[in-house]
């Protein structure tokens, strides 16, 4: 397999330039994300205000929609607008697995412990 | 965008080993390396809130009944003014990732100008951030607990009538605009003729022998004799409405020295003072990343206008800088999320 961290004929990304043609094609796709990203914080606002709060499967499953396009907005911030999308694949493992692996533990672990924290206080009470 | 060279490099920059892991800079990687460090550490944080909140026995607090106001604008518009934040922060962030793109095409006035109103955009947030500490602290209409359980009556948001149990220590909201009147007479006013008028009628005379304090538990009791609308939200319910005598039955049967006014670092109107205390810790956190990437920004600024940048030939400070910027951006969309929205 060929490695990828090499430099191909001496070039180096510090100096990556595009075309004016290229700039306006990027630009389109940037204005595409910032229509993305705006839409679903108006639909994530819009659902909190309209939902009452009940502890019912509906404000379970608005909470986990929260949730998800929390994390579509994240991923659309980190791959068009920090360019993690345009590196090379290895770079973008290994700052997004070893991330990844730790903080699902973390919420996991934290969650977990939260909740049986929870469950002792109510029998002591 | 990266990955596209075009220029052949000088040997001395590249690292040790005479080629550059990943294609990217020394610098950039680094800067990757530092933002993934600063994710764990919000990470940590946002877990140990989330740890906080499922321990917590007493209903959270509720983002849409916390933050609903909106400056100049005497109405409840929930999470209106949090949203326009978050917007204000994406747009900065837009600015930003197209004054890298205006770098990438060499263009030294277009990375000026979305740099400029990349700055512009970090101080609305961080004004707008600060009034919305300032609403947060001086409160809503303050709220107090109730010491035993009882059965209120009242109306729902649609005025139908509707009944609810309350277990001791659940809260009770007042209506926006009583806060600030209670809050006079309970803080700066605590003599006996306080208690006395508070719980009493305030045709019984003693405003006569308390001068001014009278005085003004008299203004109060003129609210208080039907004190204005109560607001109960058990966040399983829908929430309930009450006035007139069912509230000041409320009212009397509070927890002494429950009402609470605003939140701070030792008590919080709106729920458990753990929000309150992770609000505080959180957002200020964030804010203070957003206040080093202003600075930072304003700094790589000046260097554009000099022209630092084009005499070397390529904006990759820029981009390093703008990796920073949407990673705050990032960040907020997260706090954003589990602070107002869940």
């Amino acid at each position: 397999m060929e490695r990828d961290d090499l430099i191909v004929n001496d070039q180096y990304s510090m100096d990556a330039h595009h075309s004016e043609e290229a700039g306006k094609k990027i630009r389109k796709k940037i204005w595409i994300v910032t229509l993305i990203l705006t839409v679903i914080t108006a639909f994530e606002v819009a659902l909190g205000v309209f939902f009452k709060r009940a502890d019912t499967y509906t404000w379970e499953s608005i909470k986990i929609t929260f949730i998800i396009l929390t994390l579509v907005k994240a991923a659309y911030i980190v791959m068009s607008f920090m360019h993690l999308g345009d590196e090379r694949k290895n770079l973008r493992n290994i700052i997004l697995v070893p991330y990844a692996i730790f903080a699902i533990y973390l919420i996991f672990i934290g969650l977990t412990e939260g909740i049986f924290t929870e469950t002792i206080r109510g029998l002591f009470r | 965008m990266s990955g596209e060279a075009t220029k052949p490099v000088d040997k001395s920059i590249l690292w040790g080993g005479g080629r550059s892991p990943f294609s990217v800079s020394y610098g950039k990687m680094m800067m990757w390396f530092f933002l993934v460090s600063d994710a764990l550490t919000f990470s940590g944080l946002l877990v140990a809130y989330g740890l906080t909140r499922h321990a917590e026995s007493e209903p959270w607090t509720i983002g849409e009944q916390a933050f609903n106001a909106f400056p100049g604008i005497d109405a409840s518009l929930p999470l209106a003014y949090v949203a326009m934040m978050t917007f204000i922060l994406i747009v900065s962030s837009v600015t930003m990732v197209l004054s890298v793109e205006a770098g990438h095409r060499n263009d030294h006035k277009g990375v000026a100008k979305w740099l400029g109103l990349t700055i512009i955009g970090g101080f609305f947030f961080l004004g707008s951030q600060a009034w919305e500490w300032n609403h947060f602290i001086h409160g809503g209409g303050g709220a107090f607990q109730v010491n035993e359980e009882m059965s209120v009556t009242g109306t729902d948001p649609d005025g139908e009538a509707m009944s609810l149990t309350l277990s001791t220590g659940d809260r009770v909201h007042f209506e926006h605009h009583y806060g600030n009147e209670l809050y006079e007479v309970l803080h700066h006013n605590s003599g006996p003729a306080t208690e006395a008028s508070i719980h009493g009628s305030h045709d019984s005379g003693h405003g006569d022998a308390h001068g001014a304090e009278g005085e003004l538990s008299a203004m109060t009791m003129d609210e208080l004799g039907a004190p204005g609308t109560l607001i109960i939200n058990k966040y399983v319910e829908d929430e309930m409405h009450v006035e007139g005598p069912e509230a000041l039955k409320l009212w009397n049967s509070r927890v002494e020295n429950s009402f609470v006014f605003g939140a701070n670092m030792h008590e919080n109107e709106y729920g458990p003072q753990s929000y309150a205390n992770f609000f505080f810790f959180i957002t200020g956190f964030h804010g203070f990343h957003v206040f080093s990437g202003v600075l930072i920004n304003i700094i790589v600024f000046l260097m554009v206008i000099k022209g630092v940048f084009k005499r070397r030939g390529h904006y990759e400070m820029v981009e390093k800088v703008g990796l920073y910027w949407h990673f705050v951006d990032l960040v907020w969309v997260f706090v954003f999320t589990f602070f107002y929205l869940i």
